[in-house]
This record gives structure tokens, C-alpha cells and sequence, in this order.
């Protein structure tokens, strides 16, 4: 155990220290580890791909700049994303597009989309089974896994994130793609815990409405 | 135990509850209908199961490419900055 343990990636807080003592091989180790998904998260906000790559440069830049004053009340991973996020909206303003509605933190003024659309549903007066099941779902197969991870499903999905309004996407990605907790998105795009879950639940509702109909085209 | 004054859950309530259920986000009794739904209605257990898949699918994407070229000008800032 002590072995593996000795040979495991340095977190986050020893490279932090590392880099205060103008570490190199810190700084490259640090930006190899959150270069992907800080583009991935750059594109939600971007107009090109190439406007999202110099969004991810300045925030590292921004770490550079602010290193010596990051005191640890947030987690590295928060403190670099909140860099990113801020640079990217400011940058979106100046360039007079939209940001993402979650800056203003309150997902529940959007249209609300349902789940899954109503006519999918029986009617409220149904004598039996009101608003239960009219086209139920069905299931995607005995040994899905292979056919859901296949290369075209997986182009299929991140098409469908990114067709999805900004505020659903930002949370979509950093919660599902990423794999954080409600706790660290919360944090880093300043939403109320029941946003977060408004917007994931809209997100995640609408990709599965895009593999259901790859999976069961009528 | 039987609440005779709370209807059951309806599948439209069910598919809009999904995601406060997985988040584990619902309250005591809450869930408690969300359970008793799901006991009774395979349609509402293949939803779960998609909407798991889903998820599953959606953390399988591969990492966005960086070109090498920017960590060549990282690293030529962080000379400059060191």
C-alpha cells in the first residue's frame, strides 16, 4: 500500500507548492492535468474553438498572476475554473453576445422544456391511467453498453450538449463529462444548489430524448 | 404505510422527479412515492435505467484535444514569469 501510494500523482495542493517555488515541471504537470477541461468548458462560452484556446492560455496566465496570493479557502480546481469562467463570460459580453443564464442565477425563469414532451403522455382525464405512459419508453437492449459507448453514439452526444442553451451546457459538463460534485459546479458558476439540479435535469432530459430516438427511431 | 391522502405519483410526475431522485435531493416521502411508483411501473424503471445510461454515456467522452503548440507558449510565459 505504502509503495502505491508513494508512486501516485501529486495532488493538486503539492503541485500548488511546487509552483510557488516556480516549479516547472509543477506548472507543466498542473496544465496537463486541466487543459482538456478547461477547453471543454472555454467552448461552451466561445464563439471558435480558436477563441476558446485563448481563453484557456489567459486563465493560465491568470494562475501565474495570482499564484501568490491563492490561500487555499477554495480548492485549486474552483479557484483555476472560476478564472476561466470570468474571463470567458467578460469576454462574451464585450463581444456583445449572450452569457449563460446561471450568472444570473436563476434557472426557473427560463422556458420551462418538460422531460419528455406531453404527448408522450396520457390526458389528465383518462379514467385509468391519467398522465401515466401513452408511448412508453423501451428499453435500449440487453447488453446496451457496447452499442452506448460506440464512437458514433458518443459524437451523437457531445453534438446534442452542444446544441443545448449555455447555462444547461455548463452544468452538463462539468457535472456529467467531468464527473464533479453539485458542490464544486454550485461553487465555481455561482448557482443555488436548485438551479444546479434545474439546469442538470434539463440537460440530461434532453440528451436521453436524442439517444432514445437514435436508439428507437420511429 | 398506506397515505391515503397523497395520490400516487404519475408517470409525467415521475420523469420530472428523476433527476432529485438520482441527486438523492427528494424528501422522506418523496421518495417513498417515487419507490412505490417505480414498484408497479416497468415503463417508469426503463426511464431510470436511460436516464442512468445517459449518464453513464455522457461521462465516456473522450478529453478535448489541446494542440501542443499552446503548451509550447505556456511554458515559454512561465519562463518569463519564473
Amino acid at each position: 500500500m505504502t509503495t502505491h501510494t508513494k508512486h501516485a500523482e501529486p495532488d493538486d495542493a503539492e503541485l500548488i507548492d511546487a509552483l510557488k517555488q516556480r516549479d516547472e515541471a509543477a506548472f507543466v504537470r498542473l496544465v496537463q492535468r486541466y487543459q482538456g477541461p478547461l477547453l471543454r468548458l472555454a467552448l461552451v462560452y466561445a464563439r471558435s474553438r480558436a477563441v476558446a484556446e485563448e481563453v484557456v492560455q489567459e486563465t493560465w496566465l491568470g494562475v501565474l498572476e495570482g499564484i501568490e496570493r491563492f490561500e487555499r479557502r477554495s480548492s485549486f480546481k474552483t479557484w483555476l475554473f472560476r478564472i476561466l469562467v470570468n474571463r470567458a463570460r467578460t469576454r462574451g459580453e464585450r463581444e456583445g453576445r449572450t452569457i449563460p443564464f446561471s450568472a444570473l442565477g436563476d434557472a426557473t425563469l427560463e422556458p420551462v422544456e418538460p422531460a419528455v414532451a406531453a404527448d408522450r403522455f396520457l390526458g389528465p382525464t383518462h379514467p385509468q391511467w391519467p398522465l401515466h405512459w401513452a408511448v412508453p419508453p423501451k428499453s435500449w437492449g440487453e447488453s446496451p453498453e457496447e452499442e452506448l459507448l460506440a464512437r458514433e453514439t458518443l459524437e451523437l452526444v457531445e453534438r446534442a450538449i452542444a446544441a443545448l442553451p449555455p447555462a444547461w451546457r455548463e452544468v452538463i459538463t462539468l457535472r456529467d463529462v467531468e464527473g464533479w460534485t453539485a458542490e464544486e459546479v454550485c461553487n465555481v458558476l455561482g448557482l443555488s444548489e436548485t438551479n444546479q439540479r434545474v439546469l442538470l435535469h434539463r440537460a440530461r432530459s434532453r440528451v436521453r430524448g436524442v439517444l432514445e430516438r437514435h436508439f428507437d427511431p420511429e | 404505510m398506506a397515505t391515503p391522502d397523497v395520490p400516487p405519483l404519475t408517470c409525467k410526475e415521475v420523469v420530472e422527479l428523476v433527476t432529485d431522485y438520482l441527486e438523492d435531493a427528494l424528501s422522506a416521502s418523496e421518495r417513498r412515492r417515487f419507490d412505490e411508483h417505480l414498484s408497479t411501473c416497468p415503463y417508469c424503471q426503463i426511464y431510470l435505467d436511460q436516464m442512468r445510461q445517459t449518464i453513464r454515456t455522457v461521462g465516456h467522452l473522450p478529453e478535448e484535444a489541446v494542440p501542443p503548440a499552446a503548451l509550447e507558449a505556456l511554458l515559454a510565459r512561465f519562463r518569463g514569469w519564473r
